[in-house]
């Protein structure tokens, strides 16, 4: 059988002629902000990573409290490229989530959530907590010193919320403490029921965006805009980017392999100083600045709540703000925006040197 | 509310009770009365019952509490100006004796209760007064060596303290008349003793030097007793010293260890050797297999004092054995002998396993500084220095071949620690050079696409 032959097998079952005319079709606006449109197509391709070496990763490792930690050292020492494997998959979840946020930034600012793209946003939302979820639960998983550590204190967080938060906790934990239940269980979570939701979601939202097409940021409406093809000007445009982004996880996974640590021990001393993950490190660092009782209410309670109402705010951003007709509104989110942009990198930094 | 009560068991309202109860019962009764007209009688009969019942119970309350508090002793002593005659008073309440129930009489004898001074002090009520100091031993003896009574106390304490006090050269000196000799009392102190577990107290390990440093020190008052007086100087420069005081390590030895409790005495050259040996049990076990017992006995050098001193015990160090200028084994071997052969043998073996150890915890921690995953052959190296502690153990027996036998797996475990960090840096080495090859073609590549996106824009903008 020929190409030729084989495609048009393939065509009358597939379509794929016909996607590849809407594809032909699909353009992307040219202007000054463009270069924000990479960041959504990056984070897809550093997820589709985590993907590839999560699997990998998976034919060695063993999720026990006894086996786990032994299992990553096996990989890191014994397996050939397991090093680069595991490596790649840290720094790659690390990316993931700054590019995720830079993503969500950009789109907040070039108000691209507007009407009909709120379902987008929402989606996208949900997405950014998932991917903090897969950060989480894939933290604990070498069951070393400072995960173990991290996750009692993190877990611990999560059980000041009121009412909900002890059935929260025993549910993440998997009992009263930190066990090797919680290992099992956040196993479950890392390799099962976050990707399947992350995949629907993002399936969900990627079809949003051909749907509705990349949006224009509303100081360009009604002005004249180039266009940019998307196949393929633009795609191998994204492909550069992603080619580079393979060789900076290739140099980060060599030059700074991700460390494994001391085997977790429930009976040892917590390490002083200990830290969470650099996207948690902003909440981390107000919950240390928060006074322990503000009037009658427990400050940590206080603070976990304002952080859970700044997250239910995010879903209802483009509910309030639909258009730029309103210019005093348009002109409250951006300096909300700012300062929240602000507040993250603040707090983080202090973090990082206290 | 009566539940409450009763769970409180607060006893005096129990007797409430009954009253409340024959109120309640009063109502019912009430309309038996108009029946049978007997409930005056009935009231009146519970009422009394119960005021007899709780002036007598008050009475005694009241009665046994004075009984338990009066002591004219106290009383007395902690009144009085003079400060020998008031301190006994002051001191006595953190006495364990005292924290045990018992109180002034238990020693002195005497009545607590009288209220004059002669009627307390009658020996008739068997007052004893202040012991004579040669007397001391057989006054605390008393209680302590009777295993009966101190049974009631504290079953796991010793009675033989008196017994093996007379066993010590300070025992010896008090029975001879020598009233300067130490007794209970100059150690455990007077009136203010403490448990041996409590850290105010003066035998604590601790303050038990100081304790012992209070006389042995005093140039004063040893005069006469013919020993040394640098003992406590000499034990504060120690290893044991330092290992007490600095690391706060109870379990350091400090002067009980090795000249005992209660039967102090020097542990005399034949003997020196099981003091130690009492915690380097393993070296004191070698050494009485090894060819130096015997000459050493002969020249009564002391067992382990002749190499490591007496109170000035410094920490060991390998520079001690072998045939260097610092070592000790020159001290009695010369180039020629068996001996010299041996200990130049047994250092440069020791030396051979210190020096692969530093070379190979060099390596590992250069590819753990790269951040090659190593912790696996760092861990394995604690076999290593197990080794050589083995090996420094093993020196006691003075044969190289012994040594020779525990130094062969450290240096094992050593080459293959070195081993490790070689193949972690070729590793690191393959994977710098390899990332610079990948860096190469991903350039290349994006510089292809790019290329690529050129030629198809400049192919769109001719079209």
């Amino acid at each position: 059988m020929s190409i030729e032959a084989l495609t048009a097998w393939l065509d009358e079952r597939l379509s794929i002629s016909t996607l590849a005319k809407i594809a032909q079709k699909k353009e992307v606006p040219l202007h000054r902000h463009s270069i924000w449109y990479y960041f959504g197509g990056m984070t897809l391709f550093l997820f589709a990573v985590q993907v590839v070496t999560g699997i990998l990763l998976l034919l060695y490792y063993r999720p026990s409290a006894e086996n786990a930690f032994e299992s990553v050292q096996f990989i890191m020492t014994e397996v050939k490229f397991g090093w680069l494997i595991r490596s790649i998959h840290s720094w790659s979840a690390n990316l993931m989530i700054a590019t995720l946020f830079i993503h969500m930034f950009s789109v907040f600012f070039l108000r691209a959530y507007y009407p009909p793209r709120e379902i987008t946003w929402v989606s996208g939302v949900v997405l950014l907590f998932i991917v903090i979820c897969f950060g989480f639960s894939g933290y604990l998983l070498p069951w070393n010193k400072l995960a173990f550590f991290a996750t009692k204190v993190g877990t611990e967080i999560a059980g000041v919320v009121p009412i909900v938060g002890r059935p929260i906790l025993r549910f993440l934990r998997g009992g009263d403490d930190v066990t090797g239940a919680t290992l099992t269980r956040f196993f479950g979570f890392h390799v099962a029921v976050l990707p399947a939701t992350a995949t629907v979601l993002i399936g969900i939202h990627v079809l949003l965006v051909q749907l509705h097409g990349m949006s224009v940021p509303p100081s360009l409406e009604g002005k004249p805009v180039k266009k940019m093809k998307f196949v393929p000007n633009f795609l191998m445009r994204d492909l550069i980017g992603w080619i580079l982004a393979i060789g900076a996880l290739a140099a980060l996974a060599a030059i700074f392999p991700w460390e494994l640590g001391e085997k977790a021990d429930a009976f040892a001393p917590a390490p002083a100083g200990i830290k969470p993950e650099w996207y948690f490190l902003f909440m981390f660092q107000t919950l240390k600045y928060i006074p322990a009782k503000i009037w009658r209410f427990d400050g940590e309670v206080i603070g976990v709540l304002a952080f859970g109402l700044v997250a239910l705010m995010l879903f209802v951003v483009p509910f309030v703000d639909k258009s730029s007709a309103n210019r005093r509104r348009r002109l409250v989110f951006n300096v909300l925006g700012m300062l929240a942009l602000l507040y993250i990198l603040v707090m983080t930094i202090i973090g990082y040197v206290t | 509310m009566n539940t409450a009560t009763e769970r409180s068991g607060f006893s005096l309202l129990a007797f409430v009770k009954p009253l409340c109860l024959c109120g309640n019962e009063a109502l019912a009764h009430h309309r038996d009365t108009e029946k049978h007209g007997v409930l005056t009688e009935k009231l009146l009969k519970r009422f009394i019952t119960f005021t007899l019942r709780t002036a007598v119970i008050s009475l005694l309350f009241f009665t046994s509490g004075s009984a338990q508090k009066k002591s004219s002793c106290i009383e007395c002593h902690s009144k009085l100006e003079d400060g020998r005659l008031s301190a006994p008073a002051k001191f006595f309440d953190n006495d364990i004796h005292h924290a045990r129930g018992l109180s002034c009489n238990d020693c002195h004898g005497g009545d607590p209760n009288a209220d004059t001074k002669e009627a307390a002090k009658d020996p008739r009520k068997g007052y004893l007064g202040k012991p004579k100091t040669l007397d001391i031993p057989a006054y605390c003896g008393k209680c302590h060596s009777d295993g009966n009574l101190m049974k009631r106390f504290n079953p796991s304490l010793r009675v033989d303290q008196e017994r093996e006090y007379y066993t010590s050269v300070h025992g010896k000196l008090l029975k001879a008349g020598e009233t300067r000799a130490a007794t209970c009392i100059s150690c455990h102190g007077v009136h203010g003793i403490r448990a041996v577990s409590d850290p105010l107290s003066s035998v604590y390990p601790l303050n038990l030097a100081h304790t012992c440093a209070t006389c042995h020190a005093s140039a004063d008052y040893m005069r006469g007793f013919g020993i040394p007086t640098d003992q406590f100087d000499e034990y504060q420069t120690s290893v044991h010293a330092k290992t007490l005081y600095e690391k706060q390590d109870l379990s350091a030895p400090t002067c009980n260890a090795c000249h005992g409790n209660h039967g102090p005495a020097p542990p005399g050259i034949a003997s020196a050797g099981n003091a130690c040996g009492q915690c380097h049990a393993r070296q004191a076990e070698l050494f009485q297999a090894s060819p130096h017992r015997a000459p050493f006995d002969q020249k009564q050098f002391g067992e382990c004092i002749k190499c490591h001193g007496n109170h000035a015990i410094a920490k060991p160090g390998d520079e001690m054995i072998g045939t260097s200028e610092k070592s000790l084994c020159i001290a009695c071997h010369t180039e020629g002998d068996k001996g010299f052969a041996a200990a130049g043998r047994i250092r440069s073996r020791i030396d051979e396993l210190m020096t692969s150890i530093v070379k190979s915890n060099e390596i590992l921690n250069r590819a753990e500084r790269a951040g090659m995953e190593v912790s696996r052959p760092k861990f394995e190296m604690k076999e290593a220095v197990d080794g050589l502690t083995h090996a420094r153990v093993v020196i006691h027996s003075s044969s190289p071949d012994e040594v020779d036998k525990v130094i062969a797996p450290g240096l094992d475990a050593s080459t293959k620690g070195y081993q490790a960090g070689v193949a972690a840096l070729r590793e690191l080495s393959f994977r710098r050079k390899g990332l610079a090859v990948s860096l190469v073609f991903i350039l290349f590549l994006a510089g292809l696409v790019y290329l690529k996106i050129r030629q198809i824009e400049r192919r769109q903008a001719a079209s």
